[in-house]
């Protein structure tokens, strides 16, 4: 048989039909729902009089609208819940609910829960969706449209993308987190480095990193442009996945590790495109800018305009700056800081809060600093709390806060004063993303918890030292 | 859905890249209402912190009033997946956006309602924000596949498949409706090559499992 990467397997594993021209009818295994985006397709799905064609694969979450303080609803937001619970009911789809013990951020409850397997096809009204891709998974964001066509027949027509593969060699440094590898290919690559393409992550760095990490960088790979992020299941993803609450057993575990071990790419299979990284020279990493490309290491400086490479490039620096309040030239380390955020998506999960419970531990975040933990699901909050991790932040001045997206999008009230800088382990710096006039500088958890105890932008590892 | 033929129109130039989903429809103007979504759309480039429109954004300038087409930089419609976005363009009066390059998913939600993103190279782009600028007007044909300034004529590249959707209006749910035999096929053979797929059980007995894999 011709060698195929590991996108190529999956893919051809879920076409239903060629609908010509390099689009194909793909199979959906799961359709994740949300507070957000889901209620607004369930109802285009009852004005065409249509019904859920496999309510028993999709499963809803409460996450983006939630308040993160018990109560403090937002009303339009409350009410786009109470629409998804109706509709739910109406449909016999499961709703991880607010008060539930496996309510929390769509990408991070699906993994937990086993609802994310290695093989499966996965869609979500998200463009976070790429996360998933960690467990070698299809996994995409899709408009509303899209998911009223997902809801309707389980299949969605999806055009054949380009692939490439991105090998990082090496092992990250000591206070080098996923995020800080990430955050260097976006600002290497650009945030349309690898625009509409399936993504492949591999290499050494990418063994060695846990799950957790692993969907971290998938997370961000749709900040790179990317449509499908992939790295292949292998043992760390079989231990992640054995016993989950909603993942194969007995006979059927068997069966499904035996075809996810057929996944990975072949030796002699092509990409469109490579790109080789060396995982062991990432710095600890701070956007400075308006988009995640926007980024320099912590001992870098802010780019100055008159030194851009183009006309275009300059004016996009000076509008970026001028929104950020950032001097040309100015050293990134020390600019002084007045929230952090640790949660979202991308970095909300157990690893990420025990990365940044040890920087804090023993140390006061500044009265004028507001510090934030919003843990991305009530599991992750649960076993936090089990650990004592929540008496670490409590302790040094943070806020422990009810799951949910938070201040990463700033649609339930969470969100950043004008002018004010945020330290945010979420994984969008756009402007008034959190916030109208909010200033975001993206970070890992190390280097959030970092700058939560110095008050300003601060390498972790001198923190550490 | 709406057919796109030909269209023949001002043209606005936003030549600014990386112009994302947050910035075209901010979530808390989505969360107003659809009337708040379009007026406040591209609310960041089009009023400054007061409120006030600014004078030097292009999509304020009466001079562009009525144009159909906007031209864009590198990168447009980054970011999220909200489909508000493609509604708002839509609803300012555009049909189609001649861009360097899209966010993935902004671009299909333009397909889906029928609004026809165009990709070409950046100086093809600034020549036709130059033609734009001197008031001359756009036409864009899509069987031909091409963009015409009254100087240049290009062609851009677009799939037979969003092509011919996008000329004959088609709606791509009913496309798949029309498959539903095929689907119903396929979901029979895979389940007895991936039973562990469908249906998706849960075990009361298992404790959530919080191992990071390693």
């Amino acid at each position: 048989m011709r060698p195929a990467t590991l996108f190529e397997k999956l893919w051809n594993a879920h076409r239903i039909a060629d609908v010509g021209d390099g689009a194909d009818l793909i199979r959906i295994d799961r359709h994740f729902l949300h507070d957000l985006s889901g209620p607004l397709s369930l109802k285009m799905l009852g004005d065409r009089g249509l019904r859920v064609r496999a309510p028993q694969l999709t499963f809803a979450m409460a996450d983006h609208g939630v308040p993160t303080a018990p109560g403090a609803w937002l009303e339009g937001n409350e009410r786009a819940l109470q629409a998804l619970r109706a509709a739910c009911a109406r449909h016999g789809v499961r709703l991880f609910d607010l008060g539930s013990a496996e309510q929390g951020i769509v990408h991070v409850t699906g993994p937990e829960l086993g609802l994310t397997l290695p093989g499966l096809s996965i869609v979500c009204g998200d463009s976070h969706t790429s996360t998933h891709g960690a467990f070698g998974a299809l996994a995409w964001g899709v408009g509303n449209t899209e998911v009223l066509h997902v809801l309707a027949t389980q299949a969605l027509v999806v055009p054949r993308p380009a692939t490439m593969r991105i090998r990082c060699e090496g092992r990250l440094a000591p206070g080098v987190a996923a995020k800080d590898l990430i955050l260097t290919l976006i600002g290497r690559l650009g945030t349309a480095g690898a625009s509409g393409h399936a993504v492949e992550f591999a290499g050494t760095a990418i063994d060695a990193m846990s799950m957790e990490d692993r969907m971290s960088l998938c997370n961000l790979a749709t900040e790179l442009g990317a449509t499908f992020a992939l790295i292949a299941p292998d043992a760390v993803t079989e231990a992640y996945v054995r016993d989950r609450a909603y993942a194969p057993r007995g006979a059927e575990w068997t069966d499904a590790v035996a075809a996810w071990r057929r996944l990975p790419t072949d030796p002699e299979a092509t990409f469109d495109s490579e790109v080789v990284a060396d995982a062991a020279a990432v710095a600890p990493q701070v956007t400075w800018g308006v988009t995640p490309q926007d980024v320099a290491g912590i001992d870098g400086r802010v780019p100055d305009p008159a030194a851009a490479p183009d006309p275009a490039t300059r004016r996009r620096w000076e509008a970026a700056l001028d929104y950020m309040g950032l001097q040309p030239g100015a050293p990134i380390s020390g600019v002084a800081i007045q929230n952090v955020f640790i949660g979202s998506c991308a970095n909300g999960r157990l690893g990420d809060l025990q990365a940044a419970a040890h920087v804090v531990r023993g140390r006061r975040v500044p009265a004028h600093v507001r510090a934030w933990i919003v843990p991305g699901s009530q599991a992750v909050s649960q076993a936090a709390r089990a650990e004592g991790l929540d008496r670490v932040f409590l302790d040094a001045g943070f806020a422990w806060r009810e799951p949910g997206c938070s201040m990463c999008l700033g649609m339930n009230g969470d969100v950043v004063a004008p002018g004010e800088r945020c330290v945010s382990t979420s994984n969008r710096n756009f402007v008034g993303r959190q916030g109208p006039g909010a200033r975001t500088h993206l970070a890992s958890p190390q280097m959030a918890a970092a700058a939560a105890v110095a008050g300003a932008l601060v390498d972790v590892r001198e923190i550490l030292r | 859905m709406t057919a796109f033929t030909r269209l023949t129109s001002k043209a606005v130039p936003l030549l600014l890249d990386d112009v994302d989903t947050d910035i075209i429809t901010p979530i808390g103007r989505v969360l107003q209402g659809r009337e708040a979504m379009v007026k406040y759309a591209f609310e960041p480039l089009r009023f400054d912190e007061t409120g006030a429109p600014r004078a030097d954004c292009p999509l304020n300038d009466p001079v562009f009033q009525g144009a159909e087409i906007l031209l864009a930089g590198a990168n447009f419609g980054c970011g999220s997946s909200r489909e508000t976005a493609a509604w708002a363009v839509k609803a300012l009066g555009f049909r189609a956006v001649v861009a360097t390059g899209f966010g993935a998913i902004f671009e299909s939600n333009c397909f889906r309602n029928g609004i026809l993103p165009v990709s070409l190279p950046s100086d093809a782009v600034r020549a036709l924000a130059e033609t734009a600028r001197d008031g001359g007007d756009l036409s864009l044909d899509l069987d031909a596949r091409s963009v015409d300034d009254g100087r240049t004529r290009l062609t851009f590249p677009i799939s037979d498949f969003r092509r011919e959707g996008l000329l004959r209006g088609v709606d791509e749910l009913d496309l798949i409706l029309g498959r539903l035999g095929d689907i119903a096929a396929f979901e029979a053979a895979d389940r007895a090559l991936r039973p562990w797929v469908s249906p998706v059980r849960p075990s009361a007995a298992v404790a959530p499992n919080l191992s990071d894999g390693r």
